[in-house]
């Protein structure tokens, strides 16, 4: 655990809430989108309002003024802390003990946003977030925010999915098992849907004893274990 | 394994995670997407919040210590952090929130933090004053402030001469153009003071004295040549605004700097946190600040009438601007207002 850059907050329910947060990389991926979105809108409402003439123009400056500062607030308000750059990288703000984000702390980080920026190209952002353990740049430092990774959807794939010939049944496990093995088996089972045939097959051979009695289908008899271990009865 | 197996463990629970799931999604649809005729959305089932949301933590913290599956647990967590984000989120009283600040809020938070303002007055009226008097007596040094193409062009901005009458100087349809010309500059302007703050308070330093610097070049060197009515004329308005806006962004920025140099018995960060806090409360009132200066400037400054009413009207702005942070929140409840805005991030969020 400690390797990663995972850390947690203790929430009044006395639990511990996992967050990860995301790194300089993605978080310029997601910028560029939307420095990419708010020069599309500039230059939309820029032709649109010259056919106003001075007033038009005046209205477009106010427009792109707050572009300037306060696209990012909007979005991190009430879009649930993310743009639409965070957005399309599963990225998000929140303060730092995972509550949402204040509007006071919003306007903090993007009104110090400029400084990031400095001297070129978010160099002391840069800088900052590689100094600090959850990558806060100056502006999340003050804000007391930090971007987080939502959690990819992992639905609990039930393994019902070949319901009638492949059906799995549960079967006991030849050997007493230990814990730890027991949760091997039961991960294997809910990765099952996300692997490869040849994939699953590979590791299924690799459990030995487990499988010796249906070498055809390692697979199956490692899912069918794994669901016996999981409870399920026939 | 423990005595309740994941599986069983799933399906007895299963439905109360559909059910927070579902009123969790609907309580994030826009009040629009609810009402929406065309997609009809159906209202699912009521939920007890905190009760679920409790319930969801128990579930959570036994899939934990029984050592259930990684995916389980993960469904379970990313449940729990949407419910912790939904149950304590801030809820606010917008409008009310924003009458005490201007009622209050901002003049005592100004008042507080009084030494910081002088220290930022001091920084933007001194080289301004000091330029001033500097270029009556001696003319040239307008020119190595400023090089001569853009005194040209500010003298011929304000020369009498040019304009037949005082003040308005361009059609009226340029009015809006000047507004956000200024609202997008100068605001900005304030913006960059207030965040060069976070550079040991060099930012804020550098561009305060120069823009006291440059605009004392201005105001001197025209003064200089006569062209008192033209320009005071049109300035005294809207600079009792703008240029005290300018004064309170920089020292919003010297708060950041505070913290950063002298934290006291705080680590930095958390003096950055508290510090940053006031000082971006104080920037509301300064963003209002410079866009109804934008507004004076652009509409009202520019107008064609006796210079006397101007005078007038700017004086009474001035007086206006320092009533309004020398009285305004004294006495009735102001103390609360100001630990509340230092302590509590002020007045936008609770």
């Amino acid at each position: 655990m400690a390797l990663d850059t995972l850390y947690h907050v203790n929430t009044p329910e006395g639990i511990s809430l996992r967050l990860s947060p995301a790194g300089p990389v993605p978080r310029m991926l997601a910028w560029m989108i939307d420095i990419m979105i708010r020069v599309g809108i500039n230059t939309v409402v820029f032709t649109a309002l010259a056919f106003l003439g001075k007033t038009g123009l005046g209205i477009a400056l106010i427009i792109s003024f707050l572009m300037e500062w306060f696209y990012p607030v909007y979005f991190e308000l009430y879009k649930n802390g993310q743009t639409p750059g965070k957005k399309s990288f599963n990225l998000y703000v929140t303060m730092e003990n995972a509550s949402p984000v204040t509007p006071a702390a919003s306007m903090i980080r993007n009104l110090l946003r400029f400084v990031d920026f400095l001297p070129f190209l978010y160099g002391f952002g840069l800088i900052s977030m590689l100094l600090t353990k959850r990558f806060q740049r100056l502006g999340d430092l003050v804000a007391n925010t930090v971007v987080l990774h939502k959690p990819l959807e992992y639905p609990i794939v039930s393994n019902t999915k070949d319901d009638n010939e492949n059906s799995i049944t549960p079967v006991a496990p030849p050997l007493a098992l230990q814990l730890a093995e027991q949760q091997a088996l039961i991960r294997f089972h809910q990765r099952n849907a996300y692997l490869t045939e040849e994939r699953a097959t590979e590791l299924s051979l690799l459990t030995g004893k487990l499988i010796e009695d249906d070498k055809q289908q390692p697979t199956k008899r490692l899912l069918g274990i794994a669901s016996w271990i999981m409870g399920d009865r026939k | 394994m423990s005595a309740v197996k994941q599986t069983q463990f799933i399906n007895k629970n299963q439905q109360l995670w559909q059910d927070f799931e579902q009123w969790l999604d609907y309580q994030a649809l826009s009040r629009w997407a609810k009402n929406s005729k065309k997609n009809p959305v159906e209202k699912p089932v009521d939920i007890d919040l905190p009760h679920a949301y409790r319930q969801i933590c128990h579930h959570f913290a036994l899939a934990n210590s029984r050592m259930y599956s990684p995916i389980l647990v993960e469904r379970l967590n990313k449940l729990v952090v949407r419910g912790h984000q939904t149950l304590y989120s801030t809820r606010t009283h917008i409008m009310r929130d924003i009458m005490h600040y201007f009622s209050g809020g901002f003049p005592s938070l100004v008042r507080k933090e009084w030494k910081v303002v002088a220290i930022a007055a001091a920084l933007f009226y001194v080289p301004f004053i000091a330029i001033i008097i500097a270029i009556q007596i001696n003319p040239d040094i307008a020119y190595s402030i400023m090089d001569g193409d853009q005194l040209r062009s500010v003298e011929e901005m304000y020369d009498p001469d040019l304009h037949e009458r005082l003040g308005r100087e361009r059609e009226s349809d340029s009015d809006v153009l000047m507004f956000g010309h200024y609202i997008k500059n100068n605001t900005g302007i304030g913006f960059q003071v207030f965040a060069g703050g976070m550079l040991y308070g060099i930012g804020t330093l550098f561009f305060t004295l120069f823009n006291g610097i440059f605009i004392g070049a201005v105001f001197g060197h025209l003064t200089h040549l006569g062209y008192i009515d033209t320009l005071y004329g049109f300035v005294v308005g809207h600079g009792s605004l703008e240029l005290n806006a300018i004064v309170l962004s920089a020292a919003a920025g010297l708060m950041l700097a505070r913290a950063l140099i002298m934290p006291g018995r705080k680590s930095r960060k958390r003096a950055l946190i508290d510090d940053g806090k006031s000082a971006v409360t104080m920037m509301y009132g300064v963003a209002t600040m410079f866009i109804l200066a934008a507004f004076i400037e652009a509409f009202w400054s520019s107008m064609v009438m006796p210079v006397m009413i101007k005078y007038v009207v700017g004086a009474i702005l001035w007086t206006l601007v320092g009533v309004y942070f020398w009285f305004v929140g004294r006495g009735t409840n102001s103390d609360q207002i100001d630990t509340k805005a230092s302590s509590n991030s002020g007045t936008f969020s609770p």
